[in-house]
């Protein structure tokens, strides 16, 4: 058996049980292995469930900085007898894996072209501790201590996060310490130490930060200008609003009053979420909501009254695993048809796709300026696997000139000189009209806000001429919106290649790692990265220049891909769906194989309705 | 309700308000609501507290939901922005803008449709959360726009139109507004403007949450012999618990009151309500006394009216979320935004 040798590039798993104290012990590993310097990536897959159910933490570790999943696990920390079967099953030729070796295990449990470490946890804390809860808890210090010794870890980086950690708890510090040092011990004295994964100090980390995507969005809204959150709890994106809340709790307190320049209310439900935004928004304040595709579902109604009305709003989308109840704690990109065309009627909405905690940052302040520019609904579609994840990315940058675009009011001082106010006057032909905020005359810019149909000057009308007017303008409010929202961005600029991929969101660092991985096997391909609905021309242009597309995504149907065809009419036969939608994010090597794959069948027999160059 | 539209001009001896505002000026559109219906006298009784009160129009956000009831914001204060929301939903939309703005005054239309039906969720936690607002049931037990279905506060054993008896027990609005926590909470009837503008004017002063119940017949399907929200049935049927008067100002007492039969009461801002006792015993600030009432009262066939539950120390949601006194949607990037200082400084926790 030849075990896999490698440094600062390979994939550590922990199998646990939720509940038991595992989650804060691998985070601790992972962080270890940041302040080494080494870029690492990782991912929570839990269950739906506070106790007793499998989870899993899945650590990549890449000097060069890969971020998405790889596929495939190096070393499995295989700590729940309940999943031992399929854990062993994961792990590639010549892996390893380590256990709680306490009980003897029939030797057909394990693989013989894998290198088992067993340390025996159980037997270690029983005899160190006396309480059940931290014979529990420090197990998972224990393992973190093996894989120190067993990865060649440098044993100050680990004492000093713990020192950090438990800052002025002085025992628990201790103990701490203790745990790590018995695992450490057991293994330098039961084998080789380093095994053939190792981990050397390196500097691929520089100045990044290592952040969560909610908590980024949520940040985003502060600096976006926020003030009124409404949100129902709802996995996974409670941990939006609570990052909101805690953000500001520290930026937003008047220094002298102590009073707070924000409102945050958990509603009753999702629907009064949307309501409290809705009225928020109309009444002159920068509002959102956060939800998941549950929620999205239950505000239908009031989606399409914002989009009917024109009332700017923001609304997060931390998608997961659907439909009905889905996957909860599973990650998905299944929510882009229900989003894009939300309520009944005629309507179409701006969807802003970010591909990390970074992007999460600036398109959530940049929702706030698009939905007042526009006078509508604007969703930001995160994902579970950017919203609950702490993922390594740049800085996040904030430009001090920058200004919130409150779009078209018209004030005080305007309707006193007289100038003509219709709420759905399309003045500027660009479909966005003006708007006024309630309050601020006392003799002109009053109207009647309705979800009915409407002329111009805001009266009510079921006159099909202007109904007919006021749909068309709202078309041309749409088009106007293509070219305000994020560009597109092209990656591997060469068009040398006939074939195109398209991707957007969470699936972007492991479609970069496959593009990588394409070329060293000659297969060269142009990918563009969608950031925004409505489609750019640019997106038009890249699939003209290309005979065969790609779209990867995560769900079944294919619903980028539908977008695209239904939004920029194009021939269906170009547009290869590559899928991925089993709840656990995309791996780099599935991309590869699927676009190999793919691209050696185009060569066999091109698509109907296409030739091969 | 009519089709002619109102002359434009008016008589130059017209009164006027204190900001010079003639009663007009108060009213909106012309309703398209049915000859006789109870609603037209609300919005009438709306236009007038609004004169009274020498408030401007524009100061005002009115908002409500869908059915009858929902569409009479159109009727009253034309110079005020209106939104008429989805159904029911009402109560989330007025909350969110009260949120956004703490300095208009926030007046929510419903119907028993709207509040007690589709929107009861609604109805109920605005009111728990203490929004500053008044919030109105035109209340008439019956769908109109439909054509006469039951409504949820339709009594038990009540007749339809087409002869059908409600089998299904009733909501009581005024009940559940007093156990969710309503600060400001009174009952009154379309039919007697005396008695609703003053409960009108005494709720729009209150700070918290105001919920007033008004009984409003329904003249096309729920007016006749059977119907327990007629306007014969209720003038028969009503027991009036107090008779409100407002002073705009402290104005010294000219009639001669019985001693123990009025009762003042100082508002936040300083004006007084002057409470007159019809029923000796009942004491407006005590709610439990007030549900006790209202439940054995209605066991009797009686509707309770006039101002029922009333708490003096009431606060409202900005308090408790202790919001800055300025409205949040007046601030801009020098009191939001953290900059790039303070982004520095988030980064570097995080590297």
């Amino acid at each position: 058996m030849k075990n896999i040798a490698a440094v600062n590039d390979f994939v550590v798993k922990f199998a646990n049980v939720n509940g038991s104290g595992s989650a804060s012990a691998n985070a601790l590993f992972a962080r270890a292995v940041l302040r080494m310097g080494v870029s690492a990536s990782p991912r929570n897959i839990f269950p739906s469930n506070i106790q007793g159910l499998p989870t899993w933490y899945e650590v990549r570790i890449s000097e060069r900085g890969w971020q998405g999943r790889r596929g495939g696990v190096d070393l499995m920390v295989a700590m729940n007898p309940q999943t031992w079967d399929e854990d062993v099953a994961e792990i590639e030729p010549g892996g390893y894996l380590l256990y709680d070796s306490t009980k003897d295990l029939l030797p057909t449990k394990f693989r013989d072209d894998v290198q088992s470490i067993g340390i025996p946890l159980t037997r270690i804390c029983n005899e160190a501790y006396t309480d059940a809860r931290q014979r529990q808890l420090f197990k998972n210090i224990i393992y973190v201590g093996a894989l120190g010794a067993l990865l060649d870890l440098d044993p100050q980086v680990i004492a000093a996060l713990i020192g950090e950690q438990f800052k002025g708890k002085e025992a628990l510090m201790q103990s701490n310490v203790k745990a790590l040092a018995m695992g450490r011990d057991y293994a330098l004295s039961h084998f080789d130490c380093p095994i053939g994964l190792q981990i050397q100090k390196s500097d691929s980390v520089g100045e990044k930060i290592f952040l969560e995507g909610n908590s980024a969005a949520a940040l985003g809204a502060v600096y976006g200008g926020a003030t009124v959150a409404a949100w129902y709890p709802i996995t996974p994106s409670s941990s939006l609003a609570e990052a909101f809340e805690r953000h500001c709790k520290t930026y937003r307190h008047d220094s002298d009053s102590g009073r707070a320049r924000y409102a945050i209310l958990q509603a009753e439900d999702e629907l009064a979420s949307i309501g409290m935004v809705i009225g928020a928004a109309w009444n002159g304040a920068r509002a959102f909501t956060a939800t998941s595709g549950p929620g999205i579902s239950l505000m239908q109604e009031f989606i399409g009254f914002a989009y009917f009305a024109e009332i700017p709003s923001v609304i997060f989308d931390v998608q997961r695993g659907g439909p009905s109840t889905g996957m909860p704690t599973r990650t998905q990109q299944s929510d882009i048809t229900l989003c894009a065309y939300a309520s009944h009627g005629d309507t179409k909405h701006v969807l802003l796709f970010p591909e990390d905690p970074k992007e999460a940052f600036e398109m959530s302040a940049t929702a706030f300026d698009l939905a007042d520019r526009l006078q509508t609904p604007v969703f930001v579609m995160l994902e579970l696997d950017i919203g609950m994840n702490e993922r390594l990315c740049d800085p996040l940058e904030w430009d001090d000139s920058r200004r919130f675009d409150r779009g078209k009011v018209m004030t005080h001082e305007m309707l006193e000189r007289g100038d003509e106010f219709g709420r759905y006057l399309d003045v500027d032909v660009d479909g966005i009209p003006y708007r006024t905020y309630p309050g601020t005359h006392p003799q002109h810019g009053s109207y009647f806000t309705r979800g009915t149909t409407k002329d111009r000057y805001a009266k009510y009308s079921e006159a099909g001429p202007d109904y007919v007017d006021n749909m068309q303008r709202l078309l041309r409010k749409f088009e106007t919106a293509k070219n305000l929202v994020p560009e597109p961005i092209l990656h591997m600029d060469t068009h040398a290649s006939q074939f195109g991929v398209i991707f957007f969101g969470s699936t972007a660092p492991a479609m970069y790692e496959a593009i990588d991985a394409l070329e060293v096997r000659g297969l060269e391909v142009d990918a563009l990265r969608i950031r925004a609905f409505p489609f750019s021309d640019a997106v038009t242009e890249f699939v003209a220049e290309h005979d065969q597309i790609f779209v990867v995504e995560q769900n079944r149907d294919a619903q980028l891909r539908m977008l695209l065809i239904n939004e920029c009419g194009f021939n269906p036969t170009k547009l290869v769906a590559v899928l991925h939608y089993d709840g656990t994010p995309i791996t780099a090597r599935f991309i590869v194989h699927e676009i190999s794959e793919g691209i050696a069948a185009l060569n066999e027999a091109p698509l109907r309705g296409t030739a091969a160059k | 309700m009519t089709y002619i539209a109102k002359p434009k001009l008016a008589h130059p001896g017209i009164p006027t308000n204190e900001l010079g505002y003639t009663r007009r000026y108060y009213e909106g559109a012309v309703s398209t609501l049915c000859a006789g219906c109870g609603h037209d006298s609300i919005s009438a009784g709306i236009v007038q507290a609004f004169f009274e009160l020498n408030i401007e129009p524009h100061r005002v956000a009115k908002l409500s939901g869908i059915g009858c009831s929902s569409k009479t914001p159109t009727y009253f204060l034309g110079s005020s922005h209106g939104l008429n929301s989805v159904h029911g939903r009402m109560p989330s939309v007025l909350t969110g803008a009260n949120l956004a703005n703490r300095e208009l005054i926030y007046l929510g239309v419903s119907g028993d449709g709207d509040s007690a039906s589709i929107g009861l969720g609604q109805f109920a936690h605005c009111l728990r959360r203490g929004v500053n607002m008044v919030y109105i049931v035109e209340n008439n037990g019956v769908y109109g726009l439909t054509k006469g279905q039951f409504s949820a506060t339709a009594d038990k054993g009540s007749k339809s139109k087409r002869g059908i008896t409600n089998a299904d027990s009733n909501i009581d609005m005024v009940g559940l507004a007093l156990q969710l926590g309503a600060t400001f909470v009174a009952r009154s009837f379309s039919g007697d403007k005396a008695q609703l503008v003053p409960l009108l004017k005494a709720a729009v002063e209150h700070k918290g949450a105001a919920f007033i119940d008004v009984i409003s017949p329904c003249v096309a399907f729920n007016n006749h012999a059977g119907s327990t929200k007629s306007y014969d049935y209720v003038r028969e049927h009503n027991e009036v618990l107090n008779q409100l008067d407002f002073m705009p100002r402290r104005e010294p007492i000219t009639a001669d009151y019985e001693a123990g039969e009025v009762e003042e009461i100082r508002q936040h801002d300083g004006q007084v309500l002057r409470l007159r006792k019809v029923s000796k015993d009942y004491d407006p600030h005590d709610r439990i006394a007030a549900m006790n009432i209202l439940q054995a009262r209605a066991a009797e066939g009686e509707i309770v009216t006039g101002l029922i539950y009333f708490d003096r120390e009431a606060e409202d949601l900005h308090s408790n979320l202790n919001t800055v006194e300025f409205p949040l949607n007046t601030l801009g990037e020098e009191e939001l935004c953290p900059g790039s200082a303070a982004l520095d400084l988030f980064n570097a926790d995080l590297q």
